[in-house]
């Protein structure tokens, strides 16, 4: 039998590279060449180095990459803080209508009174989940999203005299958080996290100076534990004029059963690539739009969307106090027309089922695998649950090893050592897509791995054993960093 | 390789070392602190005639997935920097008190080398550390 | 499942949360929609554009409309491309990691730069995020220079970004030639000055002058930066690795990929391997597996977010990595000669329409400096007037230049590209003809 490890290799492409091939067609030019279009001295050879490669051969390497990567479509994928649900095709396909995407970002306004409606309505809609005033649909990324967020608490609190120095930050944080704050131009403070797993209010309450601009807090936290204290949260923050700023990273948690404006949340951003379902894509591209409240709203980032009287609608650009543009154009419209879409199939009543059977989801994995593996904060969590691999550290088998191991069982495997509060965590989020079948699999997995852990330890540690490649070398990718091809002379 | 921190040099609470030979103070990280690291794949160090005071950055130092800062433990120039270190960063992983040593200082203020611990006092220390 | 996890309804999952911020109703949302209902509506919606989709279009201004392969979007619909994550777990995101090794050597390649990174949000993005790099490269140097020439909506943008980090924007107007004017440059440039950051082709479609630029900025000891936002334009014009050049950033829309009202495009970086530790966003390196087979994986992450956190080169997590590969597949499908040969076509179809359009008696080339694809032509009216004149015709006659830049309301920014026949060129000529006349009367 050929060497099973053969079967999923492929070169690079350059690698295919033959002379005199092509993969593409132009039509002939049709105009007369203009030999004086362009002096000498600016214009290079061609590039030497670059592919000559075939239709045939594009498609053949990219299908064998593919195949290369585990994806949510072809099961169960439970990265925590990642959301990593179904992305229906319609989303595609909408997105994909020529009037949509052969628009042009800088038409008049009088031309893209369709775009301009559907962004119109994306935001009423946003509203309505947030229970906020205003959303600015600009940020494309949850991290852009945080700067934007973070940006107008400082020129609003500059406007009032002081725009502070410091960001509150508890430990369980993503890491996109202190950087963004930072960028923003704050200093950060990390508040430290209870037994619980979430922000001490007595803590809060003597960390809260004059100095302080905000806190930034993930709800639910990084440990899928819902803040319930975070309208005091909120009054204290308020009562010393800071705000409160919600990474909204964990919404598909109780989407439709509570809303961020009812808790006294200041700016939430949201992960449409998370909770609406547009695909990740390997990593983006994704969209971060950001909700504020009413004393927010002069300072959103320009153009912001506005309906006239007459049904007609417009890009504003007059908002003195706005921060500015946090991007040329229009925000990542393609992604936003496919979370439009998503919403729409949804419904109201959709949207809180969502929540309701993530939440219902991962605390069956929870009551599965609790007792199996270490929970290392027992307080009730909602969308996701975070374990750690104290049960196995005695097998000298630690979090890595069994997030390779569920890899053989086909499985993608959790986010893993995050967040830091927990000493190998695995955090482990299935989202509503999952039915119960695909679940049972993965805890039958994850017990079997527990197992394996004690009886054959080995076998766990040197795992993976049938992915395309095994263990990869990081000190050597990182000691000696090759990152392009080079043609060998 | 001993695992035991050598007698002649003294130590920070942040994991450097400082072995003094006359007014010159040879500074790295402890193998306590290598290992805690893992794999050593980068080191960022300060030039020749950089002048440092005492619990001052010095640097840092990355493993695959982390990254620390160096402090120093003494004040004074920097008069050599250990050059191997920019295209062999793993000898801070097998000989951190030989070949891994970082950089050498002129000291500015001996004196401040006896408030630093003693191999004993260290040994203590990371006993503590590790042991929470 | 409720008798395995222990409750007896759903709602006790959600004890945690407190009454008094749980929703007592329904959203108050539209839907739900059936597909057959949401075709319907987003259909409706798209079809109140007036688009590229039954108009002749000749709109650029950093977005452009280019031949796309038709393979392209059928391979990004594979599920594996399509619904992955990013490739923190490298043994089964090989196909998503090696993609990007390849997108970085393109990069490479076309900018003549050492090192790449995985994409950044947009070519307005990657200008902020190279300025920001540039800043951490030199101590106390506080100010930027940046031509006025440069995308205004990228330059706003950077506004916003270092508005707290007492970063100070200095702009340099162009010269007749629509250049940027070097005596001014000379001017605005010292020992403060941490970088000089141009764009070629640049917001007026003129080529600048990368060698006297550089020469400058070395005189003050400036990092360099080249902004790009038409990338087919590196099939033909001389990169700026070439002319010594420290960083380029831009837009690689032009790569084949729709202009869908400005997004999701791909930001491009691309440094020398001085700056490649410093620099924000991911990258992928090659290695070795524990059998000695070769295989990429994220590396030198310890520069970003996830792990230095408040101290990281940029707060950037999600990038464009879909986008990207799309600009892998069609740079890879093109390849040495259909690069080069579309960046000749653009440029010629280009310089043929600005000499017919130049042989209309009223029509001004206010710009002598060379072009790649895009141009401005003077008309004695405002272009608002003359350009709603071409809408009649079905014609979107480029951008009027006063909306983004004071002083030019009977300026008109034309852009060409493989996909305009002569016959289209032609059109143009004799609609902005018409229009004319017809405004004389």
């Amino acid at each position: 039998m050929a060497d099973p490890s053969m079967m999923n290799r492929e070169g690079l492409i350059f690698e295919r590279s033959k002379k005199g091939r092509r993969g593409y067609q132009l039509p002939a030019l049709d105009v007369p060449e203009q030999l004086d279009a362009l002096p000498q001295s600016l214009t290079r050879g061609v590039i030497e180095d670059e592919v000559e490669v075939s239709e045939v051969d594009v498609i053949r390497h990219f299908t064998r990459l593919s195949k290369m990567n585990v994806s949510i479509d072809a099961g169960l994928y439970p990265l925590g803080s990642c959301t990593m649900k179904h992305n229906p095709r319609l989303n595609e396909e909408i997105a994909r209508t020529p009037g949509f995407a052969l628009s042009h970002p800088l038409q008049a306004e009088h031309q893209v009174q369709g775009n301009l409606e559907l962004l119109w309505n994306l935001e009423q809609t946003l509203k309505e989940i947030f229970g906020l005033p205003r959303v600015t649909l600009q940020p494309v990324a949850g991290a852009h999203g945080e700067l934007t967020g973070i940006l107008m608490v400082h020129k609003a609190l500059s406007k009032s005299g002081n725009a502070r120095k410091y960001i509150l930050i508890p430990d369980s944080a993503h890491g996109t958080n202190p950087a963004s704050a930072h960028f923003a131009g704050y200093e950060i403070k990390e508040l430290k996290s209870n037994a619980r797993g979430v922000v001490d209010i007595d803590v809060l309450a003597q960390a809260v100076t004059e100095d302080v601009a905000a806190l930034m807090i993930t709800v639910p936290n990084t440990l899928g534990v819902f803040e319930s204290d975070i309208r005091k949260m909120a009054d204290i923050l308020h009562a010393k004029g800071a705000y409160l700023y919600c990474d909204g990273a964990n919404l598909n948690s109780f989407v439709g059963v509570a809303r961020p404006g009812d808790m006294g949340i200041d700016v939430i951003h949201s992960n449409l690539h998370k909770t609406f379902s547009t695909p990740h894509g390997g990593g983006g591209p994704g969209a971060g739009p950001v909700g504020v409240s009413e004393s927010l709203i002069p300072y959103l980032p320009t153009p912001t969307i506005e309906r006239r009287e007459d049904g007609t609608f417009y890009l504003d650009d007059s908002h003195p106090d706005s921060i500015g543009r946090v991007r040329a154009f229009n925000g990542n419209f393609g992604v936003l027309v496919r979370a439009l879409t998503y919403m729409r199939s949804m419904g109201p009543d959709g949207m809180r089922r969502i929540a309701q059977l993530a939440v219902l989801n991962a605390n069956y994995i929870r009551a599965r695998l609790k007792g199996a593996y270490h929970l290392p904060y027992d307080a009730p969590s909602l969308h996701e649950v975070v374990f750690s691999d104290k049960n196995q550290l005695p097998h000298d088998v630690h979090t890595l090893d069994i997030a390779k191991r569920l890899m053989d069982y086909g499985f993608h495997p959790p986010t893993i050592y995050f967040p830091l509060i927990v000493a190998g965590a695995l955090m482990i989020e299935p989202t509503e897509s999952e039915p119960k079948e695909e679940l049972d699999a993965f805890c039958d997995a994850m017990l079997a791995i527990a197992k394996e852990a004690e009886e054959r330890p080995e076998l766990v540690r040197s795992a993976p054993h049938t992915t395309p490649v095994r263990r990869l070398d990081e000190a050597r990718a990182a000691r000696q960093p090759v990152l392009r091809w080079k043609k060998q002379d | 390789m001993t695992t035991t921190a050598p007698e002649d040099n003294r130590y920070a609470k942040s994991h450097e070392y400082v072995h003094v030979d006359g007014n010159v103070g040879t500074i790295g990280i402890t193998e306590y602190a290598q290992k805690e690291l893992g794999d050593v794949v980068f080191i960022e160090l300060p030039t020749v005639g950089a002048q440092l005071e005492a619990t001052d950055e010095l640097g840092s130092i990355e493993s695959v997935k982390a990254v620390s800062e160096l402090f120093s433990p003494v004040s004074g120039e920097v008069v050599e920097v250990n050059e191997l270190l920019r295209d062999k960063p793993e000898l801070v992983n097998t000989d951190p008190y030989g070949d891994g040593w970082m950089i050498r200082i002129k000291l500015s203020d001996p004196t401040e080398v006896d408030e630093l611990m003693t191999a004993e006092e260290y040994e203590e220390y990371i006993e503590t550390e590790s042991g929470h | 499942m409720l008798a395995v996890v222990g409750v007896d309804s759903i709602d006790r999952l959600f004890d945690s949360i407190p009454a008094d911020v749980k929703l007592d109703r329904l959203l108050n949302v539209e839907g739900p929609w059936s597909e057959i209902e949401s075709r319907r509506w987003f259909r409706s919606v798209a079809s109140r554009n007036v688009t590229a989709v039954d108009h002749l279009s000749f709109l650029g201004g950093g977005a452009y409309a280019h031949y796309q392969p038709a393979c392209i979007d059928q391979l990004l619909l594979r599920a594996e491309f399509l619904t992955s994550y990013t490739p923190y777990q490298p043994e089964v995101s090989q196909g998503t990691l090696q993609s990007i090794f390849e997108y970085q050597t393109h990069q490479c390649m076309l900018t003549g730069l050492d090192v790449a990174n995985a994409s950044m949000y947009d070519g307005s993005t990657a200008l902020v995020e190279a300025v920001l790099l540039a800043e951490r490269m030199t101590k106390n140097r506080t100010k930027v220079v940046i031509a006025k020439s440069v995308h205004p909506e990228y330059t706003s943008t950077l506004r916003t970004y270092i508005q707290n980090l007492g970063i100070e924007v200095v702009e340099v107007p162009w010269g007749a030639d629509g250049r940027i004017n070097t005596e001014a440059l000379r001017e605005a440039c010292d020992a403060n000055t941490f970088a000089v950051a141009v764009q070629s082709p640049n917001f007026l479609g003129v080529i600048e002058d990368y060698d006297s630029i550089a020469q400058v900025a070395d005189g003050c000891g400036a990092t360099k930066i080249a902004v790009v936002a038409e990338a087919t334009s590196f099939g033909i014009l001389t990169p700026p690795g070439a002319h010594g050049f420290d960083i380029c950033v831009g837009e690689g829309q032009a790569w084949g990929i729709a202009t869908q009202y400005g997004g999701p495009y791909v930001g491009f970086m691309v440094v020398r391997d001085a700056l490649k530790r410093h620099m924000p966003g991911r990258l992928v390196g090659e290695t070795v597996d524990v059998d000695g087979r070769r295989a990429y994986v994220l590396t030198l992450a310890t520069r970003e977010q996830h792990i230095r956190r408040g101290k990281a080169t940029s707060n950037i997590c999600t990038n464009e990595a879909l986008i990207a590969l799309a600009a892998n597949m069609y740079l890879s499908l093109m390849g040495k000669e259909g690069l080069r040969e579309v960046a000749q076509q653009c440029l010629h179809k280009a310089a043929y329409l600005r000499h017919r359009l130049s042989e209309i008696a009223s029509v001004l080339l206010p710009f002598s400096g060379p072009v790649y694809n895009e141009f401005v032509i003077r008309t004695p009216f405002p272009a608002v007037e003359i350009l709603r004149d071409l809408e009649h015709s079905k014609i979107l006659g480029g951008l009027a230049l006063g909306d983004f830049v004071e002083g030019h309301d009977n300026d008109i920014l034309i852009a060409v590209t493989e996909l305009h026949t002569k016959e289209h060129l032609d059109q143009l000529v004799s609609a902005i003809s018409v229009a004319i006349s017809r405004e004389r009367r």
